[in-house]
């Protein structure tokens, strides 16, 4: 495990919060600035992955449960699905946000800013889901063996080999 | 980029492609800002450079990293690969200029969008007036494949527990097990 290697160690600590706080800056600013949901979701998998990779997935695994991040996967789909329903039981069309407040503005910027959250929702739950049954199949029956491609301090096969070509 | 990808498809190992699909995931995040288009090299940089790199890695260490070589290289292949390629590049003659006015993709909706997301929609940001707004289907779309994407992940290796391992790999796994035993127990 790379628990052991303090600058990594350190410097992880240091960056995963600012990681983390970008990306949900990038889900809550996405109307004004670049980004959106996607991208928020995909940063915050990133740094949960980065927490992951550095402290073991078992460790990773207690912060964010294997079901956890199913459940945000669907949860997520359902929060976009279900703003849609919302608004056909609020008596406008399918995901047409007008209905949800008073003034136009006011009820498409709800309107998206809820959509956005279920897309962010759904990739980041999508990405942590993927990686944990990717890391699962090599943490859980063997306990970090070296050579594993898992870990980046392994003996990492250079480029130039012998079979190289 | 392009040093990249022919080093690509001369590497044979794994690892090291890997690793440079990842440089050229990073290239291309660099290509996407020079065009203005932030969104794009913003996922750009964090899936292909970050996730998939490591996804691939995880792949790497469930199998093997080094590339079976074919003996034989087939030329149905290449004419099929050089017929291909050639079409696509026929296509692209048709196509306007980088940053025409009069490209049809700038003369349908895309005024349209400009003139009028602020009073319809309000974000200052359009790109995300029309993609959650205006085509809020197609995002809908978009997130159910991303779901469907983990779900097929998870059916296919999620519940195995390492069980259902292809044998090759499990022989290998032994072999490593067994000779880094012999390694950690000197006499």
């Amino acid at each position: 495990m790379m628990v052991e290697k303090v600058l990594l160690r350190v410097i992880a600590k240091l960056l995963i919060p600012l990681i983390m706080l970008f990306a949900f800056y990038v889900q809550f600013h996405g109307d004004f600035g670049p980004g959106g949901g996607f991208q928020a979701g995909v940063i915050f998998a990133v740094a949960f992955i980065l927490y992951a990779l550095i402290f073991g997935v078992r460790v990773a695994r207690q912060a964010i449960s294997a079901s956890m991040s199913r459940n945000l996967l669907a949860l997520g789909v359902l929060v976009y699905g279900g703003t849609g329903v919302a608004t056909m039981l609020m008596g406008g069309e399918f995901l047409s946000y007008n209905v949800l407040a008073d003034t136009v503005h006011g009820a498409q910027h709800l309107g998206i800013f809820v959509v956005e959250f279920g897309v962010g929702m759904t990739v980041a739950g999508a990405m942590i889901t993927i990686f944990y049954t990717f890391a699962g199949h090599s943490s859980s029956q063997l306990t970090f063996r070296r050579g594993d491609g898992m870990h980046v301090d392994a003996p990492a096969p250079t480029p130039k080999s012998t079979e190289d070509r | 980029m392009a040093v990249t990808a022919f080093w690509l498809v001369r590497l044979r190992n794994l690892f090291a492609v890997v690793m440079l699909t990842g440089i050229y995931s990073l290239f291309a995040a660099a290509l996407y800002l020079v065009m203005d288009a932030v969104d794009v090299a913003f996922t750009e940089a964090a899936v292909g450079a970050g996730i998939s790199t490591v996804l691939m890695l995880g792949t790497l260490s469930l199998t093997t990293d080094k590339e079976k070589v074919h003996k034989k290289p087939s030329l149905m292949a290449l004419v099929l690969v050089l017929m291909t390629g050639g079409v696509l590049v026929y296509g692209t003659f048709d196509m306007p200029r980088y940053g025409d006015i009069n490209a049809p993709i700038h003369q349908h909706v895309a005024n349209r969008y400009i003139e009028k997301s602020g009073d319809e929609v309000g974000p200052p940001n359009m790109v995300t007036s029309v993609l959650a707004s205006y085509r809020g289907y197609d995002t809908l779309g978009e997130t159910a494949v991303v779901f469907t994407a983990a779900v097929g992940v998870l059916v296919i290796i999620g519940r195995s527990k390492g069980t259902f391992m292809p044998s090759s790999s499990q022989a290998r796994r032994r072999r490593e097990d067994e000779r880094q035993e012999q390694e950690d127990t000197p006499s």
